[in-house]
């Protein structure tokens, strides 16, 4: 649906995306994630058609941003940073000023107003001026926009910046709720964000692609070794947590065992497995037939916190992934 | 055309429903009553002065009261025109909607034309206050009704050219201030350019004066429409609107 291919923006100055390529397919959710001024907007605005790029193509739904920039414009639907809003118009007059904008048929437009409203729960805020909405109706007005005219692609451009909590999880809800109709590009430098709404993370950093791939994969490739927490607990008597440790320890692929916690009847730990194995079976079998009880055993999420701080924090870091990543590109294509 | 008239309306739309279009059309009521005031008056002492010499030469109301007041209704036309555009593209820049319009399926010269045509209408709509004396001198008078249709095609001419100018200019800066100022500034250049005939008549004179925009503007006040002129004016809006268009596009760039 989208296809970016080297990318570059350069800026009187400064270069504000370099050389980027990705792809993205039909009905995906990507997160587009990077510290500020990473490059995020510069590439949302080249895909939207509001800056050329300085070299490369950007391609979206079939049509080049740079040959046909009104087909493109007819298939997307932008939310910036700030959502474009004017201050001296109400909501569903401000909404059917960009139905009529988007090219919508002059009688369809009162219809897909009130659906979108319905969609993004603006309904009740529509005959009052965007100018005295709150943040958080504001940006769903935004998004109300962006959605007015049905766009195969969605690009939303931090579109929970500002809001509380509640309506973040809304936000999320009702973004996760258009995928598969529509494919989504979403920026963001928070990174619960992307764990939360998307499919496949894009993370960019000082204008360079620094990584890209599912969440899940990405997770797996920075840690080679699966990491468990474990809670045991006894049924009766004492348990003393230096033997629980003893036990654990000696199960067989297990590298480290960790005491994070105990209470007077329980104790959790963190086991590390070492490279490539699985210890989670074992790890269970071990603690039942020792006499004691699993309360808990769940495999530790690597967060993108820490992926993300050791693909950006330096250019070693860096090197190591584009390195990994060529050794796992002919695995992929035999995928 | 559609997406012209799209973005027309939401801008006339948008003078209406702010003090903008309210305030331009009292400010112009004011002035221009105060100017119409002021020739009716003169011209009524006038024709008792004329009448008590014995003069008893008919005089023209077209020529001793319509004709001066469409000059001034021109003159307060330039003070008010920057304030017309400045806030075309000026606001849309400040506020980011800059953006909704550019990622819309819409050509950069049709949101100029919606622009600048919401602009004229208003200017024409602050005009049309001014026919309200008008008919009062119709109701007591018999002035001729074809030499003031020509003047007001003047005028609308001339607005039209000089709103395209300030179009252009609000291109320019995120800062409505700036492109009022900047308007106002080469508006009036180009009002008291033809001054220099006054004391030059070499062929260098002769040309920054053709560009004025009130010599073109003589003959429609007496009633005379010359090709020269009318082509002048529409060479002007259109050389304006490119440069609008032009300017807009580059923004993508420059951005």
């Amino acid at each position: 649906m989208i296809k970016v291919e080297g990318l570059t923006k350069r800026y009187a100055r400064t270069v504000a995306v370099d050389d980027i390529s990705f792809e993205v397919e039909k009905g995906q959710i990507v997160g587009f994630l990077g510290p500020n001024g990473a490059g995020k907007t510069t590439t949302m605005r080249v895909l939207t058609c509001f800056l050329p790029p300085t070299a490369g193509t950007a391609n979206v739904a079939g049509f080049d941003v740079l040959e046909q920039p009104l087909e493109v414009k007819k298939r997307i639907g932008y939310l910036p940073e700030t959502p474009p809003l004017y201050p001296d118009m109400e909501v569903a007059e401000y909404l059917t000023f960009v139905g009529r904008l988007k090219g919508l048929a002059n009688v369809d437009v009162p219809k897909r107003v009130s659906e979108v409203c319905d969609r993004c729960a603006i309904a009740d805020v529509k005959t009052k001026i965007i100018g005295k909405l709150s943040k958080g109706y504001r940006q769903r007005v935004g998004l109300a926009q962006a959605i007015l005219h049905n766009p195969d692609v969605l690009v939303l451009d931090e579109p929970t910046s500002g809001l509380d909590p509640k309506q973040i999880i809304e936000t999320r809800e009702l973004i996760r709720s258009l995928a598969g109709d529509h494919t989504i590009i979403l920026s963001t430098h928070i990174l619960s964000e992307v764990e939360h709404s998307c499919e496949r993370v894009i993370i960019i950093n000082q204008g360079r692609l620094v990584a890209q791939d599912t969440v899940v994969n990405l997770t797996n490739r920075l840690r080679g070794s699966e990491s468990v927490a474990v809670e045991v607990g006894a049924a009766t008597g004492d348990l003393n947590h230096a033997e629980v440790r003893q036990r654990l320890e000696q199960v067989t692929g297990v590298s480290r065992v960790v005491l994070k916690d105990t209470k007077d009847k329980r104790c959790s730990f963190e086991v590390e497995s070492l490279q490539g194995r699985s210890i989670r079976a074992e790890v269970a079998r071990a603690v039942v037939t020792a006499g004691w009880d699993l309360n808990e055993l769940r495999p530790v999420g690597f967060s993108l916190e820490d992926i993300f701080l050791q693909l950006t924090a330096s250019e070693k870091a860096e090197k190591k992934v584009e390195e990994k990543k060529e050794d796992e590109k002919p695995a992929e294509a035999k995928v | 055309m559609r997406n012209v008239l799209v973005i027309f309306k939401k801008e006339l739309k948008s003078y209406f429903a702010s003090p903008i279009a309210y305030l331009l059309l009292a400010i112009f009521a004011v002035i221009f009553g105060f100017f119409f005031y002021s020739a009716t008056r003169f011209f009524v002492l006038q024709g008792m002065q004329m009448q008590m010499m014995g003069r008893g030469m008919p005089m023209d109301v077209n020529e001793y009261v319509i004709r001066p007041l469409l000059t001034n209704a021109s003159v307060i036309g330039l003070f008010l025109i920057p304030m017309i555009t400045m806030r075309l593209y000026a606001e849309e820049k400040r506020s980011g909607t800059i953006e909704l319009l550019m990622t819309s399926p819409v050509r950069d010269l049709e949101i100029v034309l919606g622009k600048w045509l919401s602009a004229l209408v208003l200017y024409i709509s602050i005009l049309g206050i001014s026919g309200i004396n008008l008919a009062i001198l119709f109701a007591f008078g018999r002035p001729d009704w074809k030499p003031i249709l020509v003047g007001y095609l003047g005028l609308i001419l001339q607005g039209g050219c000089l709103l395209a100018i300030g179009t252009f200019i609000s291109t320019m800066t995120k800062n409505q201030i700036i492109a009022g100022g900047a308007t106002f500034a080469v508006c009036l250049m180009l009002w008291v350019l033809d001054w220099v005939s006054a004391y030059d008549q070499s062929a260098w004179a002769k040309v920054v004066s053709y560009l004025s925009v009130v010599t073109h503007f003589e003959p429609f006040s007496k009633g005379v429409i010359d090709s020269k002129d009318v082509i002048f004016y529409l060479s002007m809006i259109f050389f304006g609107l490119f440069l609008t268009t032009r300017s807009v596009e580059s923004l993508r760039w420059r951005a």
